[in-house]
């Protein structure tokens, strides 16, 4: 542990542990939303088994009064919602800590708060007793928790409003009388302004829904689902067209035969899904047709650890697809980006003509955050295809042109033929086997890389220049890389940090000079072999001195990357 | 005024005596009877020399991977209802690898036309078996013979509710043109599997052999009558007739369960409403 938190109640960390079905994720969703109306910043890890009942879950909140972008790991406020809850996580308790246990399991030790749940309410509201309970000992205001509550269960059921409402009075009241020994949270800034609390994967999908997405297909996968089940739910009202496909053959297939016809589109999966969507990432290069990938990281090999993060695909997404065509990879390092950056993958898929990617992870797709409403001022939609009326005479869907990218006429709306072919083609669109064709083909489709490049999203330098140590990462370790490298500098070392969110195509001689300057140069990343060290090195020729690596299905945090670098010297 | 020769004439890959030469000029007739305008067509196929005829007339094409043709034809379908969407293969491409999205395609019933070449036979990999192929068959891949029963489409079709289930004959020209024009005219997904000689690798399934099998159904044949629809589907050995096996018109279509395609306007040519994205941003605060 390398932070000495000054005072606790101004940064930290809150853990509600407990079995799948123990409504865990409802209070720590209500926890959310009530901290944030009350001006915290929240960094949400949310780490659940692959199963729907039992099981040992956990929703853990990192509580501050000034803005935090990374997990912590000390725990200063834990509640167990069941016995084994207690023993998994003694050892990670802070010195000031405080359990929340069951009175019945009679458990005996320190830093223990026994609460009579029997007493509080039946045993499916429990959770929001709880709920009650830690209000009280956070110091959180009663009447807009209660607000909060009728919101959640209102509009469900009277009779459950009422019986939630009952139990956290319950809870609230036992705390008051009885739970003084926990110091409650700091005051927080009360002009941060209206916040929404967001993971992810909603702002992927609210990303997707700004761009002017107009079809999504998926088959369902952890942790990819839910950026469809927000874009579901808001597809009526967005004019959208979403099918669960019978496979991820077809979601990708069917959402490059939407493009094709003109509608934005996008498909979300895992690694395991990407894998059976990769040939048809071909076709999208072959055929020019634009489409938005997103794939939301998990540990593999194979179905490896569903539920859990890793950033293990990195050069799978860089090279899935037979054959050699111009992509291009984002990795948003923030629930602010994740809209950003999908929105960004809408418009250069179309104006490029090829298949972009959004490389998220597990962690920051259920990493809820107090964001700034995102603004629509200004917005505009991607304008798919070209004018018909730009053409004259014939028209050739792969015509010859110096950036490589050709008119895209879409199919039935001008008198104009539209001929795709995933065979090699000539100019206009049909099969052909002229060697010739297929070199002046091949060029103009990767010409297209010179363009994308223009348009690079260099890395984000954050530093003195020349430092002794420049820590560089990808996608969702940003902040816990930055805050490692905060605590560093406290420590009176000069370190910088270098966030990649596009993680290709590089443009290596913008790259080489950051690197070579600093140092020692570390590569911080959520695999076991280094991927993006790799692909740094063989891009720009620069050897990273050293590497922090994490693959053991949690998320890096700073603490971990300052363990290991004080660790090795 | 549509004609077939608005559909144009191309040179092809195919063998002299290939049995896709029938269907294209039975398509084109077809396409010409229904009154389509090459632009307002879109032919959706696979891999293999039945999937190369979208490039032997003149339509909008997406000629994407094998096996795949459905789910591109549901894509394009759904972002425009307004196209007249065509998916066309071989019987390795629909019934093999894409036999999962051709169960889907069933069930999902599109307002699209499937059109099966059915030869019994990889044409294009050089002789292997297909799906389709009988029991017994012997190939270079199969040299005891194909174990495994033959996949019937007609009778899966059937079974699961698919409202126009048709069988075509190549040598059967002016059955075949009928019938794909009442396909690509129903509502819904119609089924046309199109039995066709492969001259180079099926020795069994010939001309002669169909020409004494594929006789048009009795005319009193009811093809609403669904025990009949099935009865008849499974019928193999001496007679595979051709005709509608089964209809049923008034089926609901897919694309009406979406209230964004009631229209049939090009989901491309919707407007992005940014006052409802403000209020969905705004349900998060």
């Amino acid at each position: 542990m390398t932070e000495q938190k000054n005072s606790r109640s101004h940064d930290l960390l809150l853990v509600i542990g407990g079995e799948a079905g123990q409504g865990l994720v409802t209070i720590g969703q209500l926890l959310c939303r009530a901290l944030v109306l009350e001006g915290y910043e929240i960094v949400v890890v949310q780490s659940y088994h692959s199963r729907i009942r039992g099981g040992h879950n956990t929703f853990s909140i990192r509580v501050a009064t000034s803005p935090v972008e990374a997990a912590a790991t000390r725990i200063d406020l834990l509640v167990a919602l069941t016995e084994e809850t207690v023993a998994a996580h003694r050892p990670e308790l802070a010195e000031k800590a405080l359990v929340l246990v069951d009175e019945a399991w009679k458990l005996e030790g320190e830093k223990l708060l026994a609460v009579p749940f029997a007493g509080l309410g039946a045993e499916k509201v429990f959770n929001v007793a709880a709920f009650g309970v830690l209000a009280c000992l956070l110091g959180l205001q009663r009447g807009r928790l209660e607000a909060l509550l009728d919101k959640t269960f209102g509009r469900k059921h009277a009779a459950l409003l009422q019986e939630n409402l009952q139990a956290f009075g319950r809870g609230y009241d036992w705390a008051q009388k009885n739970g003084a020994a926990f110091e409650p949270l700091a005051q927080a800034p009360q002009d941060r302004g209206p916040r929404m609390v967001m993971n992810g994967n909603e702002a992927i999908a609210l990303g997707a829904l700004a761009a002017g997405a107009k079809f999504a297909s998926f088959y369902p996968m952890t942790p990819a689902t839910s950026i469809l089940l927000t874009i579901i739910a808001h597809a009526d009202a967005m004019g959208l067209v979403v099918e669960q496909a019978e496979d991820e053959i077809a979601a990708l297939n069917m959402a490059l035969g939407a493009a094709f016809a003109g509608a934005p589109a996008l498909v979300a999966t895992s690694g395991g899904g990407f894998a059976l969507m990769t040939e048809a990432v071909s076709l999208a290069g072959m055929t020019e047709t634009p489409v938005v990938v997103i794939v939301a990281q998990r540990p593999g090999p194979a179905t490896g650890l569903p539920t859990r993060t890793e950033q293990g695909d990195l050069e799978f997404v860089l090279h899935g697809g037979h054959g050699e065509f111009a992509r291009l990879v984002l990795a948003p390092g923030s629930v602010e980006s994740c809209f950003e950056l999908t929105r960004r993958a809408f418009f250069l898929a179309e104006e490029y003509q090829t298949p972009c990617f959004v490389l998220t992870d597990q962690y920051l797709a259920d990493s809820y955050r107090a964001v700034p409403p995102f603004s629509v001022e200004g917005l505009e939609p991607v304008r798919p295809g070209s004018d018909p009326r730009s053409v004259s005479g014939t028209y050739e869907r792969y015509a010859i042109t110096g950036d490589g990218v050709s008119p895209r006429l879409l199919p039935g709306l001008s008198t104009h033929l539209v001929v795709a072919d995933s065979d090699e083609h000539t100019s206009d669109g049909h099969i052909t086997e002229d060697l010739s064709v297929r070199a002046e083909m091949v060029r103009k489709r990767l010409r297209k890389l010179e363009g994308i490049r223009r348009q690079w999203l260099a890395p984000e330098y954050d530093g003195p220049a020349a430092p002794q140590q420049l820590l560089v990462c990808w996608g969702s370790c940003r902040g816990a890389v930055r805050e490692a490298a905060r605590h560093l500098r406290q420590a009176g070392k000069t370190v910088a940090t270098l966030c990649f969110e596009q993680v290709w195509p590089l443009v290596e001689e913008r790259i080489l000079p950051v690197l070579e300057q600093a140092g020692e140069v570390v590569c911080v990343e959520g695999n076991a072999t280094g991927q993006f060290a790799r692909l740094l090195r063989r891009e720009t020729g620069f050897a990273m001195h050293r590497t922090v690596l994490r693959y053991d299905g949690l998320a890096i945090t700073p603490d971990y990357i300052v363990d290991r670098l004080q660790a090795s010297g | 005024m549509v004609d077939s020769r608005d559909y144009g004439e191309f040179e092809t890959a195919w063998c002299p005596g290939c049995g896709n030469f029938g269907l294209l000029r039975a398509l084109k007739r077809a396409l010409a009877a229904c009154g389509l305008e090459p632009h307002q067509i879109l032919l959706v196929s696979g891999i293999g020399q039945a999937a190369k005829a979208p490039h032997y007339l003149r339509a909008n094409v997406f000629n994407g991977l094998h096996g795949r043709s459905l789910p591109v034809a549901t894509g394009a379908k759904l972002a425009n209802p307004g196209l007249t969407v065509i998916a066309e293969s071989g019987d390795g491409c629909m019934y093999g690898e894409g036999g999962n999205h051709f169960l889907a395609a069933l069930r999902r019933n599109l307002d699209i036309t499937i059109l099966v070449h059915d030869n019994q036979v990889y044409g294009l990999t050089k002789g292997q078996a297909s799906p389709t192929s009988a029991a017994g068959f012997v190939t270079k891949a199969q040299p005891r013979g194909v174990f495994a029963n033959p996949f019937n489409p007609l009778a899966v079709a059937v079974a699961m509710g698919c409202g126009f289930v048709g069988r075509g004959y190549v040598g059967r020209q002016d059955e075949l043109i009928e019938l794909i024009a009442r396909a690509i005219r129903y509502r819904g997904t119609a089924l046309v599997d199109i039995q066709q000689p492969c001259v180079s690798f099926n020795h069994l399934n010939t001309y002669d052999w169909y020409n004494a099998r594929c006789q048009p159904l009795a005319d009193d044949y009811d093809a609403g009558n669904f025990d009949l629809a099935l009865r008849t589907a499974l019928e193999s050995g001496f007679r595979l007739p051709v005709g509608v096996l089964y209809e049923k018109e008034g089926q609901a279509v897919f694309e009406d369960n979406f209230a964004v395609l009631k229209e049939k306007t090009p989901l491309c040519q919707r407007p992005t409403d940014y006052r409802q994205l403000a209020a969905i941003i705004e349900s998060y605060t």
